[in-house]
């Protein structure tokens, strides 16, 4: 058998965005050893890309705002499928946890009266976005990379892990490999925190980085946890579509938030077309109460353009199908256009929204203060995840843990923009406190040596497979064209089983990938084992997807376009069988209480 | 669809060569995407660190034609095609593989630097106040993205092989950052002068000619740290109070 390493912890978090990180600070301040495993360097992570901001209700732009508005909008915008639980305590919390990264360094832009700015974005009834101009998630990771390194954590940077090891019914560790050099770990572990991010990899077309492969999601199911909502995946509405090798980077909604409108091939804002009956109230009818919301005017309602994402996706694609599209294929947002309101837009623009004007400079000959960037809607984030516990986070694995976009029930069948950076600090400070409880009170598990043999086996069989086998690459290229063809943003029942038999044949093919050469930096071999994960969390959406027959959120059926009221008191739960097939069963979420029911009449 | 030949370095971390590469070409592209498809069709060991491929992660560095960039933001049209575009690791750091280098020294020298002590909170409900004015030259250090290319362009790092007594560019900004915070009250001067090496920069601006985020790393980091140190060790007056104290 391979040689390999081991490390024992009392707290072991996979992943090191800002879940994993803040996950990690939590732990150690708690005075237990703690290991952080990173798939890439340190500080690298996808929160990085995270654009808008952190939504937090500090009311310092407007004084109405509160955690109670705050829990409506994440609630509505959830459609009402979320762990009530979980957004209640997100929206208690967040605004702690924002200033705390103050105390930690973070610089977020200022108001005139030298507090923390805030910005409108979609679905949120008042400015609630601590920003840093559109890189808030650069800020948000460096921050907390900048406190862990003097926080005691020991850091493991590029190193993926293969598989959880447990032992009745507890986790007791993970095994993985370095990536530099391709050697075997094994993580002893009394506790175990996932923080692993999300799935976009599943998809052709996403603003995920190459990481985003469903591993936390994968590796808590093949361990025995249940994952819930795994049918909600978000499309966000506004990614790049030209250059094709550009095609779905973010183009963030702080645009929007600006006074960024969408328009079709006729110039029409076709927005204003479409507006839900549950936000008209709070939603402009008019272009020029749109522009005023978006200059801070409190008597204004919000433009169509800030409804929620998964809602401006939908109008997106009806408006490309109905041949209103861009030359290349999506549709007009035009920034530009401010400047007839606004004196030295130009510069308004650029100070805004700096990345965003240098990603199209760059990338696409576009001057964003000049004209208008075409976008089209890109696989961003998944709501489903690991069914976690709203307090503790603890999964239905004992000693397993999960925060962040791994894990689940806090953003419903919609995720509002903004409330992922909150989510990932809130909860991933609430699993490190935890984790670390749970590991005072519980001895170190047993790790077997068949256990580890098993793993070993599989992380090196494509290598004995050689180079005529499957290449990795071809499987996960057509893995990903199937998913984003028929299970993207419109769904029906035949497309998905096609998929699912697709999804067999792949995986079959997955058993039969190979690489040649040598373990060190090989990134065949990388792409081979993240394989496993990504057909793991193809196969949870798609059959989750198949099993709620309605349209909610994220989850568009064309074959049941309307919202069931029945299918509102039930998440779909997704877990392994005995035999290892997926099972998927639909369970009751728990009655809201009185108090937070009345809290989302009284929003209405 | 046109052809274009990449040089990409080989290595397994002792002795490396180039190898050309002859791949596909279309529009909009990028250095990243071509080193991907000869990745998925030619080389599928070929080692490459990479994340976003939006220019905001900072892991792709490399050499394009002897200049350090991001593989991920350098367009294929900005390159004169009719030649090999040559793709090498930063050649700073010490190779691993391919076009990996190991840039673990970068993540030694952070800790070494003391972290952020912010003064007692300005309101009674623990929050501070700044305004937008002051921190905007600490707002535009926060922007790098470490991706180590000034690092990598240093001479004092790259020709003098000074690790020991020099932080270089990257960190110098990270100090600046701390020193210029509003809140922040720690003293890193005296470290600056004495284990930081603040003074082997000979302000010749690599650093900030390389820079992807377009941080005056020279001009509003290095130099007004220098100035800071000189004032505080080297002003005659501020010498001969010292001695008198």
């Amino acid at each position: 058998m391979a040689g390999y390493t081991r490390h024992d912890y009392d707290v072991l978090v996979i992943g090191a965005g800002g879940a994993g990180l803040r996950a990690a600070i939590e732990a150690a301040s708690a005075g237990v050893s703690v290991g952080l495993i990173c798939k890439s360097l340190l500080g690298k992570a996808h929160t990085v890309m995270a654009e808008g901001g952190i939504a937090a209700a500090l009311a310092n732009v407007d004084d109405r705002d509160s955690w109670k508005v705050h829990f409506a909008d994440t609630m509505r915008g959830g459609q009402y499928v979320n762990n009530w639980r979980m957004a209640e305590i997100h929206a208690r919390e967040a605004p702690d946890r924002v200033r705390e990264l103050e105390a930690w360094g973070a610089v977020f832009d200022r108001t005139t009266d030298g507090r923390i700015l805030q910005r409108n974005f979609g679905g949120h009834r008042y400015p609630r976005l601590a920003h840093v101009g559109d890189r808030t998630g650069l800020e948000l990771i460096r921050t907390l990379q900048d406190h862990t390194v003097h926080a005691g954590v020991t850091v493991h940077m590029e190193c993926t892990i293969v598989d959880l090891t447990t032992e009745d019914g507890r986790v007791t560790g993970a095994f993985g490999y370095e990536r530099e050099r391709g050697r075997f770990m094994l993580f002893g572990a009394r506790a175990v925190i996932l923080a692993t991010g999300g799935i976009g990899r599943a998809y052709r077309i996403t603003s995920n980085s190459w990481e985003g492969t469903g591993d936390g999601h994968a590796l808590a199911y093949r361990a025995g946890a249940s994952l819930i909502d795994m049918e909600f995946v978000q499309f966000h509405p506004t990614g790049m579509v030209w250059p094709p090798s550009v095609q779905g980077i973010l183009v963030t909604e702080g645009v929007r938030g600006e006074g960024g409108v969408l328009r079709n091939s006729t110039g029409e804002r076709f927005m204003f077309g479409d507006i839900p009956d549950n936000y008209k109230k709070q939603t402009a009818d008019n272009e020029e109460e749109g522009w005023r919301y978006t200059q801070g005017d409190k008597n204004a309602r919000r433009p169509p353009e800030l409804l929620t994402r998964d809602h401006v996706a939908r109008c997106i694609n009806r408006e490309l199908k109905a041949g209103r599209g861009s030359p290349h294929g999506g549709v007009f947002l035009d920034i530009s256009w401010i400047k007839e309101r606004l004196p030295n837009a130009e510069d308004h623009i650029k100070r805004k929204l700096p990345s965003m004007y240098h990603q199209f400079k760059q990338l696409a000959d576009i001057d964003i203060t000049r004209e208008a960037m075409e976008v089209g809607p890109t696989t961003h984030y998944i709501m489903g995840g690991v069914q976690v516990d709203a307090d503790s986070q603890m999964s239905t694995i004992e000693g397993l843990f999960a925060a962040g976009e791994c894990a689940s029930g806090i953003n419903g069948a919609n995720r509002l923009g903004g409330n992922s950076l909150s989510d990932i600090v809130v909860f991933g400070k609430r699993a490190g406190e935890h984790a670390a409880q749970y590991a005072r009170g519980h001895a170190a598990g047993q790790v077997s040596e068949p256990q580890i043999e098993a793993i070993t086996r599989t992380a090196l069989a494509p290598f004995d497979r050689g180079a005529d086998a499957e290449i990795p690459y071809k499987v996960q290229q057509e893995l990903q064209a199937t998913m984003q063809d028929l299970v993207g943003i419109v769904r029906t029942d035949g497309e998905m089983r096609e998929a699912l038999g697709r999804l067999a044949d792949y995986n079959a093919r997955a058993e039969r990938v190979g690489v040649t050469g040598h373990r060190e930096y090989h990134s065949g071999w990388h792409t081979a084992l993240d394989l496993r994960n990504l057909l793991t969390v193809s196969e949870a959406i798609t059959r989750s997807a198949i099993e709620r027959a309605e349209s909610r959120g994220g989850h568009f059926r064309d074959d049941f376009p309307a919202q069931q009221s029945e299918w509102g008191k039930h998440n779909v739960k997704v877990e392994r069988a005995d035999d290892g097939t997926m099972k998927v069963t639909r369970i009751p979420i728990p009655p809201m209480p009185d108090e937070l029911k009345q809290v989302i009449e009284e929003m209405k | 669809m046109a052809r274009a030949t990449f040089r990409i370095w080989r290595t397994s971390g002792t002795e490396g060569r180039f190898q050309d590469y002859s791949t596909e070409v279309s529009e909009g592209m990028v250095v990243l995407d071509a080193v991907h498809r000869i990745q998925a069709e030619q080389a599928p060991d070929l080692a490459c660190r990479w994340n976003c491929k939006a220019g905001k992660c900072g892991s792709c560095s490399a050499e394009i034609n002897g200049t350090p960039r991001l593989m991920c933001m350098t367009r294929l049209n900005e390159l004169p095609m009719a030649e090999p575009v040559t793709v090498e690791p930063m050649r700073a750091f010490p190779p691993i593989r391919d076009l990996v280098s190991d840039v673990s020294w970068n993540f030694r020298v952070k800790p070494r630097i003391a972290k952020f002590a912010p003064r007692t909170p300005d309101a009674p409900d623990g929050t501070w106040r700044m305004a937008q004015r002051d921190i905007d030259r600490v707002q535009e250090f926060r922007k790098c993205i470490e991706c180590f290319l000034c690092q990598d362009v240093c001479h004092v790092l790259r020709d003098h092989n000074l690790h020991e007594e020099f932080i270089g560019p990257r960190y110098l900004t990270y100090a600046a950052a701390l020193e210029m915070h509003p809140l922040d009250t720690a003293d890193r001067e005296g470290a600056l002068k004495k284990d930081f090496g603040i003074g082997y920069c000979n302000i010749t601006k690599c650093c900030t000619k390389v820079c992807p985020e377009r941080i005056h790393i020279t001009d509003n980091a290095i130099i007004p740290l220098k100035e800071r140190v000189v004032d505080r060790f080297y002003d005659p007056v501020s010498r001969l109070l010292r001695m008198f104290k």
